[in-house]
């Protein structure tokens, strides 16, 4: 008998754990459509940035008016256009687009760092016909005079602000770089949010070494950065009265059962779909229902959380324990 | 009928009737008429229909003369066409109004009026152009205000089409056309009220139509012509007649009337002016004055001027007149009087003959390019005509001390009505101050019953300007046509303005002052004294504001204007403070909405944070300050720019006599570099330790700020302490110091020597040989050390190999300090051949942005070396530069042709070898030009000392013996448009000529409109939906005639091939054409970064750079050198730099896409076609036959 591939996510039931991330693949339209075709059970359309709106209207409101009203024969340099889609407009475009198309949910994604009249766009995102909401808090805590305390209150008071501007499901996506991450899981579901993704990859900055500058640069993952949502969704599974996803490292159908097992109830994509292309959700698919029917699972929400902290047989590899073996596993060279 | 109330420019006035009436647009850039066709080209792109529904086709011509051209052909095709233009572009298109108005073709043409170009240009207003077309047999209407830009407009499209007379509609330039004011706007209704339909049915029936064919345009002989020419009269009869049903239909519809000639005064009046354009409205306000005062004066305003309808005039004119004072504000010289004046003499002549009393008929001019007329200048003319013996002929409004014409003004004489409120505000172009008053007087005008009025002055640089706005505030209609002279309110949005400009001298008493300070309550202590005093002696009350940090904390950077504007309506009372705080931020909802919500929220910040701002300061009994205003100039300039030159600076230019003028349009040059200017926040401080001696630094920098120089260790002995210098570095220089050295108060700190610097530091990688530094802490110390640089000894160009990069730089620039854009993109490739070829250099100079911050007043860039020698430069007009230059040129070549021939007449003088000397001269290098030089010097002093009549005819054209570099400059508007016939024939005329064309591929001058030079996918104006053609590739065009050197050029691209390009072309003995990437505000991106940007240009093949030199062709090599690599970066990416490009993809992606993918293919077809040329050998075309 075939496995149910099944699962329940922020509310949804979906047909299969495999969920296209927030990425450059969901710019258009047509890609969304190939990659649903391929059995993707929902899609996270790739970020709206707080910054990137600021920043785009910022920077046509002074080359539109840089030089303007100084010089008698030249009173302006650029013609006014009937607009500028510098806002969210052809986000939601897209949004609206992609609800009518798909069949599956569209998870819109708003990226930000501060409480504000940004937080509004949620609402935009609702009324353009998103299923869900990713909430993606990216904050670089570098402020010197700013507590650790400080930077968790403005993760609960964005997510309780928007929480407070929406009504359909709320997904909160995290980074691993919190003192006490379970904690903050908690606080951040009791704020408001109806799912965690765990983790956010950061752009992380390189160098130019030939022309010494500092570009800001991002890497596709590897299988192997999976350990860590692994680690957290074990450890948060059935601990927190949310959905969760786990992101960064679902590079085979391997990582997503091992995460599965963990308490993740979607695993989403994006490195892998770059390199592969959209055939392999597909592959993903057919390796998950043939791993469960060599091992006997029927359905994944059998499997979901098997091996959470609370289901492993040895819980404590996932906490400090863990760390000491693996170095210990190691020959200090002589 | 309610109709609505619009606050709005003359020019918009006009435009909108004319595209509201029209179907078809043909349209040219020229200050001030630009936004007439701006507006409606807007308006077409955005889908705004006609009165019938249709969209106007609105097309760009490649000048006046095109589009006069379209003009009348469109006519002749039976549509309703229009165009706008002034001043020069109106004399192209007069060929055309002769033959428009023949065949009595119906038309409007909206005339900005502005000044022909005669011992100068001037882009103000007066009458000067419109004159010109008295004889085309266009009638002209004029009118005085923005409300009767609007409906005169309309009346012209109405009566042209009636009378089928072609209508020439005019207000005065800027003063109307840029005059913001509150106009009741005609209706669609209105509009269809007014114009005769069957009117246009018959104007299209006499459509050229192959269904029913006619000739028109026929050749015609002495039989028939002059009767052919005078069967036109009855439809010139008949125009004052419609014309007078066509403005009262108007006045039946709106209430406003309008007469052809329209009299305002006392009704038995003694002395009368007339009068017509703005001045009108100053002339009014003087009457009422004075037929309050029981004078008895009046106006006749003249609106129909042409044709002249005596009866009309003569029933207007008071028969009680005794004297006709008839004000032009045009001059013709040598004739018996100026035009209006004519036509009201001859009228009142024939009347007289017919029994009438003969009054004394007098005239004067005014207003000359803008110049101020007043109430004062008006009562000047009326007490003129009350003399016994007035002057017959007079001009008001200067002080002519040469031929003694000029009236005496007394300037304390007022006519402004009561309940005006007048304000003023001074801040820079850059803070945005002009546009936040604009805004200020749309709140007024359609928040309150108030009229309000704005008028906008600014100065003549294109970096760190200054504006001052004029506003008026009244419960009844505006009519002072004259800037604010007693303010009740005065803005000043820079604090370190009140050091450079007495702007509380139209403070009235009891006055408001706003001051943006950062000082707080040390504020008045800062302010220089002769401020002080003047507050003091006015009773004002003095409020300040940091409106920077107001801004700052906002998000706005500089942009202080919506902070002070909220100052100004808080202080004012004009509006209740919470009303206008909604007002405001519903006025920046309209203007900024569209950007998007941060710029918004970032306005309404500062609104909000304006208010609590804002404090009072407590004015002493007496004067305290210990700081004074800053001279005008600095104190070693020569005469001329301390009497003349500074007074301008100093804003008191209209004060100047006429002695002071030089005759005939002539100034000295170098004279940039007194006014200093100090605009710059941030300036370059050169580590001498990292540098890399590499030259770039000074080669980029727009405004010869930064200096280099190549010294004996010995010379620095005087150094001041601590003075920088190093050791070369290369082989160029051996043994010398190198000494880098910015020009603290001329810099305008654009940072793009900052930006190309690549000297960085080993430990602190930011830290550069070049770091911008805030000047006020560095400023004492590198003024210093710049006077100093000063005195540093300039190095022999024999010594200096110049067609290099390091040793172009070491030579001294002869175009300095300019006040181009911060970061212009031309003026490094102007600076570079006067480094290369000053010193022997003649310009012409083609009207534009270089022409501009060329040779606009008070000071001109083009500067002297320490000889004395440096760039003769001359600016004819737009249109005509190739063939001025090489008018030039060939003037150059006569000269040394009869210095030729007198000299072998001199050899019994000056001895064969000196003689030979001078004639075979080889002055190929700088080494041959000195010896030249000094052999011409010898041959000078021999003949001065012979003193014999030969002598004498040999000395003035013994310099023409030294060899002239004649170098035509202008900008991608010229080159490509306007000009391109002339270039074209000049390089096929195979002199020796340069032609630089500075490739910004946009009209900058006049605001960014699209030119053939625009690349494809490019938003410009006249483009906004994007450039769909392709660039011309105007290189290939030159190169196809095989004995033309072609370059392609960009500085920040490949600096060494720059050079040497300018170098060999110039070396190049016949014509020689380079084409120069020159960055621009209208490209939209951050011109700090220009140089690195241009490298992206060449990267991405957008800008290829190549050298084609007929030489090699000579020598049967292949001459055409493609100096750029394939490229390396799509195209998309480099256009996605620049908010040209970008922009459109933000309004219309789709299309934006499909042009940029076209704009990639045109690139790499271009790279494909030019990689095959660089392949083929090609010989020279046959010479001249001459024989």
């Amino acid at each position: 008998m075939k496995p149910d591939l099944s699962t329940r996510y922020l509310g949804f039931r979906l047909r299969n754990p495999f969920v296209v991330s927030a990425s450059p693949l969901g710019r258009d339209l047509d890609r969304l459509l190939l990659l649903e075709a391929a059995g993707a059970a929902a899609v996270v359309l790739p970020s709206l940035f707080e910054e990137q709106i600021e920043h785009d209207s910022m920077l046509v409101h002074t080359t539109m008016e840089h030089g303007t009203e100084s010089f008698p024969e030249a009173l302006s340099y650029l013609p006014e256009m009937s607009s500028y889609n510098t806002g969210p407009e052809r986000y939601l475009s897209l949004i609206t687009r992609a609800r009518e198309s798909l069949r599956v949910p569209v998870i819109a994604s708003l990226n930000g760092a501060s409480p504000g009249g940004w937080t509004s766009y949620a609402r935009r995102m609702q009324d353009a016909g998103a299923s869900a909401l990713e909430l993606n808090v990216y904050f670089v805590a570098a402020d010197m005079d700013e507590t650790s305390e400080q930077v968790e209150r403005r993760y609960l008071d964005i997510v309780a602000e928007v929480r407070r501007t929406i009504t359909i499901p709320l997904a909160v996506k995290i980074g691993p770089f919190f003192s006490s991450t379970a904690n903050m899981a908690r606080r951040i579901v009791d704020a408001g949010a109806d799912g965690l993704v765990v983790f956010n990859r950061f752009y992380q900055p390189d160098i130019d070494l030939e022309n010494l500058v500092v570009v800001p640069d991002l890497k596709l993952s590897t299988a192997v950065e999976l350990r860590l949502p692994l680690r957290w969704i074990a450890i948060l599974h059935s601990r927190v009265k949310a959905s969760l996803a786990a992101t960064t490292g679902v590079h085979d159908h391997f990582g997503a059962i091992k995460l599965l097992l963990v308490g993740a109830d979607v695993t989403m994509t994006a490195s892998a779909l770059l390199i592969h292309g959209p055939g392999w959700i597909e592959s993903a698919i057919a390796g998950l229902g043939e791993w469960m029917v060599e091992h006997e699972y029927t359905s994944v929400e059998q499997l979901k959380g098997s091996m959470s902290w609370r289901g492993a047989p040895n819980p404590a590899a996932f906490e400090r324990a863990n760390y000491m073996e693996t170095l210990a596993s190691y020959e200090v060279p002589r | 009928m309610q109709r609505p109330v619009v606050t709005v420019d003359g020019n918009e006035a006009a435009a909108y009737i004319a595209h509201r009436l029209s179907e078809v647009v043909a349209i040219y850039p020229i200050t001030p008429a630009s936004a007439m066709g701006e507006l409606a080209d807007a308006w077409t792109a955005a889908g705004k229909p006609n009165l019938w529904g249709d969209i106007p086709t609105v097309i760009e011509m490649q000048s006046e003369a095109g589009a006069a051209g379209t003009l009348h052909g469109a006519l002749q095709s039976g549509a309703l066409t229009t165009t706008f233009t002034a001043s020069q572009g109106l004399l192209l298109m007069l060929p055309n109004m002769f033959k428009i108005a023949g065949e009595l073709s119906p038309t409007v043409i909206h005339v900005a009026a502005r000044t022909i170009a005669t011992h100068a240009l001037s882009i103000f207003g007066d009458h000067s152009d419109v004159m010109t077309a008295r004889t085309t047999g266009f009638a002209l209407l004029a009118s005085a205000s923005v409300q009767e830009a609007q409906d005169l407009a309309a009346v012209a499209h109405a009566a042209t089409l009636e009378t089928r007379i072609p209508f020439l509609h005019f207000f005065d330039g800027f003063r109307t056309s840029h005059e913001v004011g509150k106009i009741e706007r005609l209706t669609d209704d209105d509009l269809r009220a007014l114009i005769d339909a069957g009117a246009i049915a018959a104007h299209r029936s006499r459509a050229l139509d192959p269904e029913q064919p006619v000739l028109r345009g026929s050749a015609q002989n002495p039989d028939v012509y002059f009767q052919a020419r005078e069967a036109c009269n009855r439809f010139y009869d008949a125009v004052p007649g419609i014309v007078t049903t066509v403005l009262q239909r108007l006045e039946a519809l709106v209430g406003r009337r309008y007469g052809l000639f329209d009299y305002r005064g006392h009704p038995e009046a003694e002395r009368v002016i007339v009068v017509m354009g703005s001045a009108v409205g100053a002339v009014e306000e003087t009457v009422d004055a004075l037929v309050a005062r029981g004078e008895k004066v009046g106006v006749v305003i003249v609106r129909l001027y042409r044709p002249f309808a005596a009866d009309a005039f003569l029933a207007t004119l008071p028969t009680s007149a005794r004297v006709v004072a008839v004000l032009d504000r045009t001059k013709e010289p040598g004739a018996s009087g100026e035009p209006l004046l004519q036509d009201v003499a001859t009228v009142l002549a024939g009347a007289a003959a017919d029994g009438r009393a003969m009054p004394r008929i007098i005239g004067g001019r005014y207003g000359l390019s803008s110049k101020e007329f007043t109430p004062a200048m008006v009562k000047a003319v009326f007490d003129e005509a009350a003399l016994p013996q007035p002057r017959p002929r007079f001009t008001v409004g200067i002080l002519d001390d040469v031929t003694g014409l000029s009236l005496d003004v007394d300037p304390s004489f007022r006519a402004e009505p009561p309940g005006v409120v007048g304000a003023l505000f001074y801040g820079l172009g850059s803070d945005g101050t002009v546009g936040a008053n604009k805004n200020t007087v749309k709140i007024i005008g359609e928040h309150t019953p108030q009229f309000a009025q704005g008028y906008f002055v600014y100065d003549s640089k294109k970096s760190g300007s200054i504006t001052v706005s004029h506003l008026r505030f009244s419960p009844v209609p505006i009519r002072s046509t004259y800037l604010v002279d007693s303010a009740s309110f005065i803005g000043c949005h820079q604090f370190g303005l009140l050091a450079t400009i007495d702007l509380l001298s139209r403070a009235a008493d009891g006055a408001t002052l706003l001051i943006n300070t950062p000082y707080g309550a040390a504020t008045w202590d800062r302010m220089p004294v002769e401020a002080q005093r003047q507050i003091i002696e006015k009773k004002m009350r003095v409020f300040g504001i940091d409106a920077d940090a107001v801004a700052k904390e906002a998000g706005l950077g500089g942009r202080v204007n919506t902070v002070l504007q909220t100052g100004f309506f808080v202080l004012s009372n004009l509006l209740p403070p919470d009303e206008a705080v909604m007002a405001i931020k519903d006025s920046i909802r309209k203007t900024y909405g569209r950007r998007g919500e941060a710029v918004l929220d970032r306005n309404f910040r500062a609104v909000d944070g304006a208010r609590a701002a804002l404090f009072e300061i407590v004015v002493p009994e007496a004067a305290t300050g210990l700081v004074h205003m800053r001279p005008p100039v600095i104190g070693a300039a020569p005469e001329f720019v301390r009497t003349v030159t500074g007074e301008i600076i100093a804003g008191r230019g209209d004060l100047l006599p006429v002695s002071a003028m030089p005759i005939d349009g002539t100034f000295p040059t170098g004279t940039s570099q007194w006014e200093k200017r100090s605009i710059a926040d941030e300036i370059p401080v050169w580590d001498a330790d990292i540098c890399i001696d590499c030259g770039r630094c000074a080669l980029v920098c727009p405004h010869a700020a930064i200096r280099i120089a190549y010294v004996d260790e010995s010379a620095l002995a005087g150094a001041p302490a601590g003075y920088p210098h190093r050791a070369t570095v290369g082989k160029d220089f051996p043994g010398k110091r190198l000494v880098i050295q910015v020009a603290p108060d001329d810099c305008t700190g654009c940072s793009v020597c900052a930006d190309i610097c690549p000297a960085r530091s080993k430990e602190l990688v930011k830290h550069k040989a070049l770091d911008m530094t805030p000047k006020d802490t560095v400023l004492e110390r590198e003024r210093e050390r710049f006077d100093y640089f000063l005195t540093l000894p300039p190095i022999d160009r024999r010594e200096v190999a110049i067609a290099t990069l390091k040793g172009s730089q070491a030579l001294q620039p002869l175009f300095e300090f300019s006040g181009a854009c911060s970061g212009c993109g031309e003026t490094p490739y102007l600076k570079l051949i006067t480094q290369l070829f000053g010193d022997r250099l003649v310009v012409a100079n083609a009207t534009g942005c270089s022409s501009i911050y060329g040779g606009n007043l008070p000071t001109t860039p083009w500067s002297v070396d320490a000889q004395g020698r440096g760039p003769a430069w001359s600016n004819s007009l737009f249109e005509d530069n190739a063939e001025f230059g090489l008018g030039l040129r060939l003037g150059a070549d006569a000269r040394h042709t009869a210095a030729v021939r007198v000299l072998r007449g001199l050899r019994g003088i000056l001895g064969d070898e000196l003689v030979e000397g001078l004639i075979a001269a080889d002055q190929t290098t700088e080494a041959g030009i000195f010896d030249q030089r000094t052999r011409v010097a010898a041959a000078r002093e021999r003949l001065e000392a012979l003193g014999t009549a030969e002598a004498v005819e040999a000395l003035p054209l013994l310099d023409g013996l030294i060899r002239k570099s004649v170098w035509i400059v202008g900008g991608d508007g010229w080159a490509y448009d306007i000009g391109f016939g002339g270039l074209d024939h000049v390089i096929s005329a195979g002199r020796d000529v340069n032609i630089l064309v500075l490739d910004t591929e946009v009209y900058s001058n006049t605001g960014g409109q699209a030119s053939k030079a625009t690349p494809r996918g490019a938003v410009a104006k006249f483009a906004s939906a994007g450039k769909s053609s392709g660039k011309k590739d105007l290189g290939m065009i030159a190169m196809a005639y095989g004995n033309v050197y072609v370059a392609q050029i960009a500085m920040g691209a490949n600096m060494t091939q720059t050079v040497k390009a300018l170098a060999e072309a110039e070396s190049y003995p016949g014509p020689s054409l380079v084409i120069a990437y020159s960055p621009c505000i209208a490209h939209g991106f951050d011109l700090a970064k220009m140089m690195g940007h241009q490298k992206d240009a060449a990267a991405s093949g957008y800008w290829p750079l190549y050298r084609f030199d007929p030489r090699l062709a000579a020598s049967e090599d292949k001459p055409f050198a493609l100096d750029s690599r394939p490229p390396t970066m799509p195209f998309k990416e480099f256009a996605a730099a620049e908010a040209r490009f970008s922009m459109l993809a933000g309004a219309d992606p789709e299309r934006s896409e499909e042009l940029l993918k076209a704009g990639q293919e045109d690139i790499d077809e271009r790279r494909r076609y030019y990689e095959q040329l660089a392949g083929l050998e090609r010989g020279l075309p046959g010479d001249e036959v001459t024989v």
